[in-house]
């Protein structure tokens, strides 16, 4: 059984601390806002200039000054503020932030990142993403482990344009969780019912099997949204 | 007497020369100056070099500049999503060029120009094609890149409150690329949702302080940016 879109944010939702500033990509990693611990203190970050983006706003209470960064009409947390451009990426590019999680194309052993630009992508955009990926300390990769062509995306080198060199921590993805080590690609948890060995096959780079290496603690359904399928 | 305050966007605009350069602030549709920047297509300039974030909506206010084929170039970071067709159409067919810059580039590159800085250094896109051609320097044993300062003839912006000095004030994301671009062009155009008298703003609350600015225009906003609607209509 793999994880969901919603199952793998939930899972990357877990790790994030009391007390931590995250910046969310688009995709997957926005859905890690559904998932955060109400006993926790997290502020989530919005690179157009916010920090304590709340929920999305209710159809109707959309108010037209308050955007995120992909542009979905949201609300603010208790405690939030608002900010200029420079003052934004200042947090993200001088490390002020504790935590990233962003999508990928490509992910190699070394922790490259690809995620701003495909073979044969018309027109480019970047966004902040090359920022994001140097600036924050603990930088997670949410994404599907293969292509929807069933190719891995977890590469020996990537292939597509990088964004930054080995600047990935950890790699969460419907079948596994993968740390990003000095040593290589450890795999620390797998999806519910996949083996070790399927997660492997499904990765092109080398992984070392840790030890201790556990099923992931992901229930089938929560708040009526299934996370594992 | 200063009175920066102007009667019609035209007018504000009135000056604008073709081959111009000019920033123009906003991040989707909070803080962009959609009354001026259809100011600026009824003026006329043409062969201008923009700086902005994404690349217009649709066909109208930025994306009606590219539309009317007046832009020769457009750096920006994000110009790539589905709303963004008609730079789409014009770029594909090799009619306007593209400087892609990393977004917390684009903003830093824009403060140095406004703080009088000569360019800086930073880790973002080194060991990318983003940085392909520029300085490498290695400080403290990492590899930064050199990116130089982004000045404009022209800057036009959108506020929330504004004072005939100059003095302005944003909503929540408005601010955006706004006080910053403020910084940073020969010419500063604001247009504002209400003009108030001097003295009537906190000073702790001004984003961008009058000496930045040069004229305010006074109007509502465009109807068709700040108008929210489902994800589906929007893109």
């Amino acid at each position: 059984m793999t994880l969901t879109r919603d199952g793998i944010a939930y899972r990357v939702a877990c790790d994030l601390p009391d007390g931590a500033y995250v910046n969310l990509g688009i995709g997957i990693p926005f859905l890690i806002t559904s998932y955060l611990a109400e006993d926790r203190e997290i502020f989530i970050h919005s690179e157009n200039g916010i920090l304590g983006v709340g929920p999305v706003a209710a159809r109707g209470q959309e108010d037209p000054d308050l955007v995120n960064a992909s542009k979905d009409y949201i609300t603010l947390i208790p405690g939030a503020s608002v900010f200029d451009h420079a003052l934004s990426f200042t947090m993200i590019r001088g490390g002020h932030l504790t935590h990233a999680v962003i999508g990928a194309i490509e992910v190699a052993a070394n922790g490259d990142l690809a995620n701003w630009r495909v073979p044969g992508q018309k027109v480019p955009g970047v966004g902040g993403a090359m920022d994001i990926a140097v600036g924050i300390e603990n930088l997670y990769v949410a994404m599907t482990h293969v292509t929807n062509k069933g190719q891995p995306k977890i590469l020996p080198a990537c292939t597509c344009p990088l964004t930054a060199s080995a600047c990935v921590k950890r790699i969460y993805t419907d079948m596994a969780l993968i740390e990003v080590t000095p040593e290589g690609l450890i795999l620390r948890e797998v999806a519910p019912g996949i083996a070790p060995a399927a997660v492997e096959k499904a990765t092109a780079a080398p992984l070392r099997v840790a030890k201790d290496c556990r099923e992931m603690d992901v229930p089938l359904v929560f708040n009526g949204v299934e996370l594992r399928q | 007497m200063i009175n920066k305050a102007v009667a019609t966007c035209g007018e504000a605009v009135a000056n604008v020369f073709d081959g111009a350069t000019i920033m123009i602030g906003g991040f989707g549709e909070p803080g962009v100056p959609g009354r001026l920047i259809e100011a600026l297509r009824q003026q006329g300039a043409t062969n201008l070099v923009v700086i902005h974030n994404g690349a217009g909506f649709h066909d109208f206010a930025l994306a009606g500049l590219f539309k009317d084929g007046r832009v020769r170039k457009l750096i920006a970071s994000f110009p790539n999503y589905p709303s963004a067709s008609a730079f789409r159409d014009r770029y594909l067919k090799g009619e306007t060029e593209l400087e892609l810059v990393p977004q917390g580039t684009l903003i830093e590159r824009i403060r140095a120009a406004g703080a009088g800085i000569g360019g800086f250094y930073t880790r973002t896109a080194v060991g990318t094609e983003l940085a392909a051609g520029k300085e490498i320097r290695v400080i403290d044993g990492r590899q930064y890149v050199f990116e130089a300062p982004l000045h404009a003839d022209f800057a036009l912006l959108k506020a929330d409150q504004g004072d005939r000095h100059g003095n302005l004030t944003y909503r929540y994301a408005m601010r955006n690329f706004n006080p910053i671009m403020a910084t940073a062009a020969n010419v500063v155009i604001a247009e504002i949702e209400k003009l108030v008298p001097v003295g009537a703003l906190m000073p702790d609350a001004i984003h961008t302080p009058g000496i930045f600015v040069d004229h305010i225009v006074e109007i509502d906003r465009h109807p068709r940016l700040f108008e929210p609607q489902s994800e589906e209509t929007r893109t």
